[in-house]
């Protein structure tokens, strides 16, 4: 295929512009393949994030013609419009370099979760028996397949207009550690995700279900950290 | 939006769904029956049931109100949380003075 493709590419770091090229067009090319040819071909000092190029790590996500996506596993041919191509950083995160966003306040905010796990039990207790079919364990595996690549921060209206908003990706790990019968943070947990910036402050646009290459519904968990929340509330504990 | 906030904009929301149904339905009866405005004063003048149906209304639409545009400002405004508060605490007693003195009208005339 002779054909072209005119590309848009972010240059700069918080403050810089779009500037074009011209790239060839291949049969089965990926987005990412599209800015590792710019890269190679064109301008070498373009920085931009991948690793795994098939869609385990999620490092590569960029704004791809306006939507937050994993550019490995997108098509330059079902997202090219026109013949163009405009490709940014991912939104809602400042911008190290080029197509490179600093992810740091997307973990920050795992931290302020509390998104890490807490052992209810020793090494000298017995192995925890978790039944597959049980409610929590069902709820828990409907949302743990996330792999943090922060396509669902850039999408959310409210991490855009609310900086403590602790969005989906925190929220949805939330979730699953709520429903981990094994751990024991959840008082904690429960409170931390009703503070600042909380559960509450999702107003349930649902684009990080839309989006989410996992096929994951973060929105889904916030409903139900909100029905968590409000019964604790109601019955003292919050 | 804090919990407590939350808690009282969901709780006005459940609240005033079967009110608003009501409302409706009242609001097609007395246009459907063609009611003149003496005929629905008739009605609701010294009526203990419409006073409490009208002040709860009011009481729960002032709160829901106030708590939702509370929450516009701070997305869409940028106003820090406690201007926003006073704001909300300002609409939400305008609704409630408003609504309370519309109550009154009906009830006490």
């Amino acid at each position: 295929m002779n054909s072209s493709i005119k590309v848009t590419i972010w240059r700069g770091a918080q403050i810089g512009s779009y500037q074009s090229y011209d790239v060839p067009q291949r049969d089965n090319q990926t987005v990412l393949d599209l800015v590792s040819w710019l890269q190679r071909h064109v301008v070498p000092d373009l920085a931009y994030r991948f690793s795994c190029r098939v869609g385990v790590c999620g490092s590569c996500a960029m704004t791809v013609n306006g939507r937050p996506r994993w550019t490995c596993r997108t098509h330059v041919s079902k997202v090219v419009k026109d013949g163009t191509l405009k490709i940014g950083p991912l939104a809602n995160l400042p911008v190290i370099k080029d197509l490179a966003a600093d992810m740091s306040p997307f973990f920050d905010q795992w931290h302020r979760a509390k998104g890490s796990f807490v052992p209810s039990a020793g090494r000298h207790d017995p192995m925890a028996r978790v039944k597959p079919g049980s409610p929590r364990r069902q709820a828990a595996d409907e949302a743990i397949e996330c792999i943090n690549c922060g396509v669902c921060y850039a999408a959310c209206d409210s991490v855009r207009w609310n900086a403590d908003y602790l969005g989906p990706a925190a929220l949805n790990r939330a979730w699953t550690l709520i429903n981990d019968e094994r751990d024991g943070g959840n008082d904690a947990r429960l409170k931390a995700v009703s503070g600042l910036g909380g559960c509450q402050a999702c107003h349930s646009h649902q684009t990080c279900e839309q989006l989410c290459p996992k096929a994951l519904n973060p929105a889904k968990s916030i409903a139900g950290l909100k029905r968590r929340a409000l019964s604790a509330f109601l019955k003292g504990a919050l | 939006m804090t919990l407590r906030l939350y808690v009282w904009q969901r709780l006005s929301a459940v609240l005033m769904v079967p009110l608003i149904g009501v409302h409706l339905a009242t609001i097609f009866y007395a246009s459907g029956a063609q009611l003149s405005a003496a005929a629905i004063l008739a009605r609701t003048s010294g009526s203990v049931f419409w006073g409490g149906f009208y002040s709860l209304f009011v009481c729960a639409a002032a709160i829901h109100g106030a708590i939702g545009l509370r929450s516009v400002l701070a997305d869409w405004s940028g106003l820090n949380p406690r201007r926003a508060d006073q704001i909300m605490w300002l609409f939400g007693m305008t609704l409630l003075v408003l609504g309370l003195r519309g109550v009154a009208a009906v009830v006490v005339a």
